[in-house]
């Protein structure tokens, strides 16, 4: 056969297939978020559902060629509905010795080892850790490989743009990324406008860029590729017809709060001190200045939560944004807003703790700190995000809740959720019910804890209104004034308003519903927060296999829905998978008396689908015998 | 009709609340108290308009006992409650009420912070140099050697300067007075007529815990001895006649008191206060023997609040009018049909 590179092979046929998840791994450095984000924003465009999942190092720059430098992202996109990033790999992409080394566990037998053998020096190799050349040693024996000196192949086609050879060497992300869209039928078009414009001050870098870009593709269209490689098809999926967009959590977090704002008719203030992962949300809504959006990049996290507070005092919306540690550190603030009884939104992308714990590790953990962590009876209200997308929703329902009751609010996303896009189905603004906030102007019978008789919130009356002056704090108010009150009696009877004031929340959301399967069973699987995805694909395949199980998922976790416990006892098992050490479970037995069981996993890592399926399938054997 | 609706004109009365004032007998507070709610009907306040923001501690019981808005907040975080205020609605006139604990030991940083980024408000530090509402420990100004409950063989830590602090902390208006002058309601004119964050240190005596510590400066007989009254573009001279003065050596490049008449002292050595001059307010925070009094040091600076304004309206003029529904279609989207 002639095998002349001037030569045009025949076109391999294209296979289709109905879903694929593909992670690409590199060093910190090798611009695999970028190169995920790429394909899929060029995925997107070719009409299929899809995940992401960025798993990347908390290093900046952490050494180059270790494993603990690698960077991955993942994405699982098919011609059906997807709800997760996928469970183990089809292709892996290894830019370099340790990505392989990191990754080699957890792509599937037979899966596509796609690897730059450029980068496979001796000393790359000692810095993995491997002792012999993996792709010789029998070690991907397993997979089907496609092994190709990268590196050379990109500085070739970039030689003429004069580049230095650090830039030109770094062009190898838009390579590979040009070879995975013709692996996988995407469209260029996107990736090279966005090249164009992202290199805009450099011309000769974009052009170089684009040039790595299409030399890769044409490599794909123009060589005989090793036995049982071929290109793929990957049909559009059945999307509910409208406009989308992909999102991340913390975008969908930013625009929700900005959208909540918005139908209660305030500003936003939002006071924040940078945390992985929650820091792109003050980068998102710093932007957003005229939307009537400040933000304050306060000195700490006490500082930012308490000048939310100030700013919720003086008739904004305050928000104030951060992970689990920097909750700690504002308990006694959010006990202010609680006892103030002002509005307050906090938003909590959970990270790994303890402590510092895995910044850049996805988990649940922070549940009990939410609906518990402060001194005193100090109730307030918890709401979790059950996807990036759901993230835009719940934040507008966070603000509504704060500002009609009067009380913070505390909003649970999690790392996964924060850095993970999704197709979004843009939604129709049109539709969404404006609460406008009405202030206190009248003098006449005011003092500042008079209450709404039915939803138990105090006036909000703000500086400024002549009439209406009047002094709050951290001290104990008497009921019927709103002076201090040290009265025993008193405190006995605001403890209980303010108990009852979050309690009657309730009654205002829509009741404990199962979203997929039978509202009774033989196992029903509670989750909340950014194990939606999982656990309802997991629901998926244990109904198809006959099982009559449940999912009922919670985006109330203080307080909880109406109807809740009637649910729970109407299924002979109820399972709680959670990223954390069983938090909501004992909720759930505390509140309800039911021998919920536990299912944990706290590696960093979101569940995955074939270990939720077993998990329950052994709890139904169990049952049945 | 209630009677605390807007009216031409206010008074002292207008500005005390119903509550009854609950601080120890003696304690210096009340006289600051009463200075204040005499001073704020003279610089045009309105009580609607005017938000007394507190810590905790004695002095953080303040703002119950005005008639304006006001709001008792928690231990060091006053001056983080006030910006977050005071971004929501610049237009309010705040004031900070701190104490020597709440604002230079558990609040140190958010001090700091709001002195640098110098919003548009007053801080009124009490700095009675020992903790009063929990029973009389030392205080981050309490002198080295203390004898208090938590220190009963003497205190082992250096005092902090309140003035020099907030000069450290870039501060653009940094006084010091003591709790009964008759000049607190002038310095406090200045105060709020200062464009900035106006830090005042009040001198304050807490007669059940440190009762007596400033009277040798205070004391009427002994006072002019020890109180040096800072006029911009007057000569530093102090004691009963005036006889005492301040005179810069350029060899220890410090300042140093000075008698006229003695050792040839003349008028021409004596220093002229500037009260723009940095160096100058710094050396003046810690005297030999004596206390420099009124404002140490005024200038001109970048008020953030508004910045922040200038922003906002510079972020309208960028992206226009805001639109939520081409904020959710930026970058790319498709469509499924």
């Amino acid at each position: 056969m002639e095998t002349s590179a001037a030569a045009r092979v025949q076109p391999s046929p294209r296979e289709t297939v109905d879903s694929v998840v593909i992670r690409f791994a590199g060093d910190s450095g090798d611009g695999m978020q970028l190169t995920g984000t790429q394909f899929t924003t060029a995925t997107a465009d070719a009409g299929n559902d899809l995940a992401t999942f960025p798993d990347f190092p908390a290093e900046i720059r952490a050494p180059a060629g270790t494993t603990y430098g690698v960077s991955g992202f993942q994405i699982h996109f098919a011609a059906h509905d997807v709800q997760t990033p996928g469970d183990a790999p089809d292709v892996l992409v290894a830019m370099n010795p340790a990505a392989l080394k990191v990754n080699t566990d957890v792509l599937k037998p037979g899966g596509l080892l796609v690897v730059n053998t450029g980068a496979f020096s001796l000393n790359n190799l000692k810095k993995a850790g491997y002792q012999n050349n993996p792709l010789e040693d029998g070690t991907v024996d397993r997979f089907r490989v496609l092994a190709l000196d990268i590196t050379k192949m990109t500085l070739e086609s970039v030689k003429d743009f004069g580049l230095g050879s650090k830039e030109a060497s770094r062009c190898k992300n838009m390579w590979t990324l040009g070879l995975m869209y013709w692996l996988f039928g995407r469209e260029r078009d996107e990736t090279i406008g966005w090249l164009k414009s992202k290199f805009a001050k450099r011309p000769k870098l974009a052009e170089a860029n684009v040039a790595a870009l299409n030399a890769g593709h044409i490599y794909g269209e123009n060589v005989e590729l090793p036995h049982g490689i071929h290109p793929y098809q990957v049909p559009a999926a059945h999307l509910t017809p409208g406009e989308y967009r992909n999102i991340s959590g913390n975008e969908a977090t930013a625009w929700g709060l900005v959208t909540g704002a918005k139908l209660a008719g305030l500003d936003i203030v939002y006071g924040s001190y940078p945390i992985t992962p929650a820091s792109s949300l003050l980068h998102n809504l710093a932007r957003l200045k005229h939307f009537g959006v400040t933000t304050f990049q306060a000195e700490d996290e006490i500082a930012a939560v308490t000048s939310a507070i100030g700013a919720s005092f003086g008739g904004a919306i305050g928000v104030t944004g951060t992970s689990g540690p920097g909750v700690a550190l504002k308990s006694e603030g959010i006990g202010l807003a609680i006892a103030a009884e002002l509005p307050l939104v906090i938003v909590d992308v959970q990270r790994g703790g303890p402590s510092t714990g895995l910044p850049t590790k996805t988990e649940q953990s922070d549940l009990f700190q939410a609906v518990w962590g402060r001194n005193g009876d100090a109730p307030l209200a918890v709401l979790a995000a059950a996807t990036p997308g759901d993230c835009y929703y719940m934040a507008i329902e966070a603000i509504r809740i704060a500002v009609k009751y009067m009380t913070p609010v505390i909003l649970l996303t999690d790392g996964y959720l924060a850095n993970s896009a999704e197709p979004w189905l843009l939604p129709d603004l049109e539709t969404l019910e404006p609460f406008p906030v009405e202030f206190r102007k009248d003098p006449e019978g005011f003092h500042p804890f008079l209450r709404d008789d039915h939803t138990l919130a105090r006036v909000w009356a703000i500086p400024g209104t002549p009439g209406l002056e009047h002094r709050i704090g951290g001290l104990e108010k008497d009921r019927d004034t709103g002076h201090i009150s040290y009265d025993p009696r008193n405190h006995h009877r605001m403890t209980k308003i303010r108990q009852q004031k979050v309690a009657g929340i309730a009654k205002g959301i829509a009741a404990a519903k199962v979203e997929q399967g039978e509202d009774h069973g033989d196992l029903l699987l509670v989750g909340w927060g950014s194990t939606h995805g999982s656990i309802s694909q997991a629901v998926h395949v244990l109904r198809d296999r006959g099982h009559a199980v449940s999912h009922l998922h919670l985006r109330n976790i203080w307080p909880l829905p109406e109807g809740l416990g009637d649910l729970l006892h109407s299924f002979d098992n109820v399972l709680v998978p959670e990223l954390n050490n069983g938090q909501l479970v004992k909720l759930l037995r505390a509140e309800y008396l039911i021998d919920a069981e536990s299912l944990t996993r706290v590696t960093g890592q979101p569940f995955r689908i074939t270990g939720l399926v077993e998990a329950v399938e052994e709890r139904l054997q169990r049952s049945a015998r | 009709m209630s009677t605390n609706l807007p009216k031409q004109e206010y008074t002292r009365k207008d500005f005390a609340s119903d509550q009854e004032v609950r601080w120890c007998p003696g304690c210096g507070d009340y006289a600051i108290l009463a200075a204040v709610q005499r001073t704020l009907p003279k610089l045009g306040s309105t009580p609607a308009n005017t938000v007394f923001i507190s810590g905790i501690g004695c002095s953080s019981r303040f703002p119950y006992y005005m008639s304006t808005y006001g709001f008792h907040t928690i231990h060091g975080r006053a001056p983080a409650v006030a910006t977050g205020l005071k971004l929501a609605n610049p237009e309010l006139d705040v004031w900070v009420i701190t104490g020597d604990g709440d604002g230079l030991s558990i609040g140190g940083n958010h001090l700091l912070h709001v002195l640098r980024r110098n919003l548009d408000l007053q801080i009124m530090l009490f700095n009675n140099q020992i903790y009063g509402l929990t029973k009389g420990q030392y205080s981050p100004t309490s002198e080295v050697g203390k004898i208090t409950p938590s220190s009963p063989l003497g205190s082992l830590d250096q005092p902090v300067v309140p003035a020099r602090f907030a000069l450290g902390a870039r501060a653009t208006f940094v006084a010091r007075v003591f709790d009964t002058s008759k000049k607190l309601p002038d310095t406090l004119s200045a105060a709020h007529e200062h464009d900035g964050a106006a830090f005042v240190e009040i001198l304050q005596n807490c007669p059940v815990f440190n009762d007596g510590t400033f009277d040798r400066i205070t004391d009427r007989k002994t006072g002019p001895a020890y109180q040096l009254w800072l006029e911009h573009g007057q000569p530093m001279k102090f004691g009963a006649n005036g006889e005492k003065g301040i005179r810069f050596n350029p060899r220890t490049l410090s300042l140093e008191v000075v008698t006229l008449g003695e050792d040839g002292v003349t008028e021409q050595d004596i220093v002229i206060h500037d009260e723009t001059n940095h160096s100058l307010a710094w050396m003046l925070t810690e005297l030999p023997g004596v206390v420099a009094l009124g404002i140490l040091y005024r200038c001109r600076g970048m008020v953030y609040n508004e910045d922040v304004v200038a922003q906002r309206k510079l972020a309208l003029e960028r992206f226009g009018k805001p639109d939520l529904g081409a904020l959710l279609r930026q970058g790319h989207t498709w469509t499924v049909s």
